[in-house]
């Protein structure tokens, strides 16, 4: 192929451009071949070595020249003050070009001392964080006002869209919490006769699994699972309809988007945290149960016996008024994250992982109160 | 086969064709977007792309730069078939081309002037550091924006600027062959005919072959050689606007000759000749002054005066 093009003499000179050069003859730098990006090879090194200043640039043996041949010729010229000789018309003309928009630059922006930007950076995210607490309160009151509007005028309750949200929050999430609750329950009855078998006291696994489920695990794992499921598609779904302006043109039809958007949210998240954390105890429990049958040979109606006898009601109560409160915690941080968006999908990206953090620390924050309070109201 | 590509290719060397689309066949699924579609570009001209919303005009880019799988067909860039290349061979290509996407498309935790940089650095690894900053900085002024632009992020421009910066990074290893998707759409109207006239310049001075989708008839009219017609899944015409409006083809007059298009066309023609008449104005003032300036009785001889100084 490659000989074939050498037939034709006058391709054979468009296809292989001699790289560029020059050459310095006492006052005179004589620049030859294709300045191009292409053919430059070393030459701007070359160039920021040579040694006695040269007065003119003779460009007559430069075949071809582009921005980046011309810009190295420019700055020569302007560095030195050299006069140019023996350039056609295009090259003169693409010199100035060049020339006309040599400009002082800065590539990256300035930036303060460490010191003073890591002392930035604490100022900043505590000035964020106090924006954040006052907008997710703000955004419970606008919550609250919304719950109120609906109060007063059931029509504009959106049944539909509640059902739908169950049906995302709650059926679609079944398979994937009882898997994990049945694992966790084995886990914990494994880790437990481990323990207690140091003691002699393997049947007390029961004692922990039942109450461990009921009362904590259930609930809380059943929360960071939604939150990480709903909560982070709460504000990816919320915060791509800011982006895309619906929101906005869902105020200018009169709708609220409080009430269309985040409420029927929040009101599936409460609704069906419950019911998702009770199953994930019992789903525990039927792992700690077969756990116990097949390594501890507890035979299941000793287990679930003894379940009945260890595990005062109390403990499910804790469950279930534990559940309806992350609900809303987890809810409420999705769609407060994503009402926030704003920009680009960069936004989108960094307001969903706010929304799954911030809904996970509240969580375990208000569980150790939750602790605490059962534990003086005398439900240990 | 090979023998004969071998001659189709130097052929087109020959007959400076820089892209060859060759029978192409795009289909998404079921939908069939391109059927049987042939397309050449020549070297040096500005190519308008023009086509109905679908018609397929980004997807016959994407499958020239090689971003899109062909169904089947030939595409033949520079000469060379895109189809059977290696990484190494596609790499010569593709630092010969370059490609503004139509958000801009740039990365956005670089700066301005880093976007720049990187296709210098990933084809010319050789440059040093103030080499490179020197090239980024000119090509974003020559672009259009104001120098302090070069050190802030994506995020920080407006859509315009995004766009401008986003062509500085096209141009930024000197490319024989442009793509541009929609390089007009949602500027001004004065940034816009700020760009055509970049492009043009870009062209005449550094004789670069234009690959130019667009829906602005301002900038057909005003920029490009040559317009292709996307329609019916495959390029039904390619010619000068005047060609294109000999056709008797329902989409093509409707396009050129409904409201908007004509609206077009007579800018062209009001600027046209609003700059004869600047001339025209020019050649009377010189007159005039020299009139006044002279004596009555030489006053033919002076206007001839006049009419040559200009």
């Amino acid at each position: 192929m490659l000989a074939r093009r050498n037939d034709l003499p006058h391709l054979a000179r468009r296809m292989t451009p001699r790289p560029a050069d020059f050459a310095q003859d006492d006052r005179t730098l004589r620049f030859t071949g294709a300045w191009t990006l292409a053919q430059l090879g070393d030459v701007p090194a070359r160039l920021e070595h040579i040694d006695d200043t040269p007065e003119i640039i003779d460009l007559s043996g430069v075949e071809r020249m582009d921005t980046v041949g011309a810009w190295l010729v420019h700055r020569l010229q302007r560095d030195h003050d050299i006069r140019i000789e023996g350039a056609d018309d295009k090259a003169e003309d693409l010199i100035g070009k060049v020339g006309q928009v040599d400009r002082p630059f800065q590539i990256q922006p300035d930036e303060p001392p460490s010191f003073q930007r890591v002392l930035g950076r604490i100022g900043k995210s505590t000035v964020r964080s106090g924006h954040t607490v006052v907008g997710l309160l703000a955004f419970f009151g606008e919550t609250l006002i919304a719950v109120w509007q609906v109060i007063l005028n059931p029509k504009r309750f959106r049944g539909n869209a509640v059902i739908r949200q169950f049906e995302v929050v709650g059926l679609d999430a079944l398979a994937i919490v009882g898997l994990m609750s049945f694992l966790i329950g084995i886990v914990i009855a494994q880790q437990g006769a481990i323990q207690l078998r140091q003691f002699g006291a393997e049947v007390y696994t029961i004692n922990l699994v039942g109450r461990l489920t009921f009362r904590e695990l259930g609930v809380l794992m059943t929360a960071i699972m939604v939150a990480g499921r709903s909560g982070s598609a709460f504000a990816a779904q919320i915060g791509s309809m800011r982006l895309a302006e619906e929101v906005d043109a869902m105020r200018t039809i009169g709708l609220s988007p409080m009430e269309s958007l985040v409420l029927p949210r929040v009101v599936a998240a409460i609704l069906m945290m419950p019911v998702l954390a009770f199953y994930a105890a019992m789903m525990a429990l039927i792992g700690g149960g077969l756990f116990s049958w097949f390594a501890l040979h507890l035979p299941p109606v000793t287990f679930v016996a003894r379940i009945r006898e260890v595990v005062p009601l109390t403990d499910v109560y804790q469950g279930l008024i534990k559940a309806p409160v992350f609900g809303l915690i987890i809810s409420m941080a999705g769609c407060f994250q994503g009402m926030q968006v704003e920009g680009n999908a960069e936004a989108v990206g960094l307001r969903t992982t706010a929304a799954v953090v911030q809904s996970i620390f509240l969580v375990i924050v208000l569980d150790a109160f939750f602790a605490v309070f059962f534990a003086s109201i005398g439900w240990i | 086969m090979v023998a004969l590509r071998t001659a189709q290719a130097t052929q087109d060397e020959t007959d400076d064709i820089v892209i060859r689309v060759h029978d192409l066949t795009n289909r998404f699924g079921e939908q069939v977007v391109h059927d049987h579609l042939d397309l050449e570009v020549r070297r040096g001209e500005i190519l308008g792309v023009v086509g109905g919303s679908g018609t397929g005009k980004s997807v016959l880019m994407r499958s020239i730069i090689g971003l899109q799988e062909p169904a089947s067909g030939e595409i033949d860039v520079f000469g060379e078939s895109m189809g059977d290349r290696n990484e190494a061979q596609a790499k010569d290509v593709r630092r010969r081309w370059g490609v503004l996407f139509q958000n801009g498309a740039l990365f956005s935790t670089l700066t301005v002037a880093e976007n720049v940089q990187v296709p210098l650095r990933e084809y010319y690894p050789k440059l040093d550091q103030m080499l490179l900053d020197e090239i980024a900085s000119y090509k974003i002024v020559a672009t259009g924006l104001p120098a302090e632009s070069s050190s802030k992020f994506p995020s920080e421009l407006s859509g315009g600027m995004r766009k401008r910066a986003g062509l500085a990074r096209a141009l930024a290893i000197d490319p024989e062959l442009l793509f541009l998707d929609e390089p007009t759409a949602g500027l001004d109207p004065i940034g816009a005919e700020a760009f055509d006239a970049l492009i043009k310049g870009l062209r005449d001075l550094l004789g670069l072959t234009v690959f130019l989708i667009t829906h602005d008839l301002d900038t057909l009219h005003a920029i490009c050689d040559r317009v292709a017609v996307l329609a019916d899944k495959h390029v039904v015409a390619v010619g000068t606007i005047d060609e294109l409006l000999a056709l008797d083809h329902p989409w093509i007059q409707e396009y050129f000759n409904g409201p908007r298009g004509r609206a077009a066309a007579q800018s062209k023609e009001r600027s046209a000749i609003a700059d004869d008449q600047r001339r025209a104005d020019m050649v009377a003032v010189d007159r005039d002054t020299t009139a006044n300036e002279t004596a009555g009785t030489e006053r033919a001889a002076q206007q001839q005066d006049g009419g040559r100084t200009d």
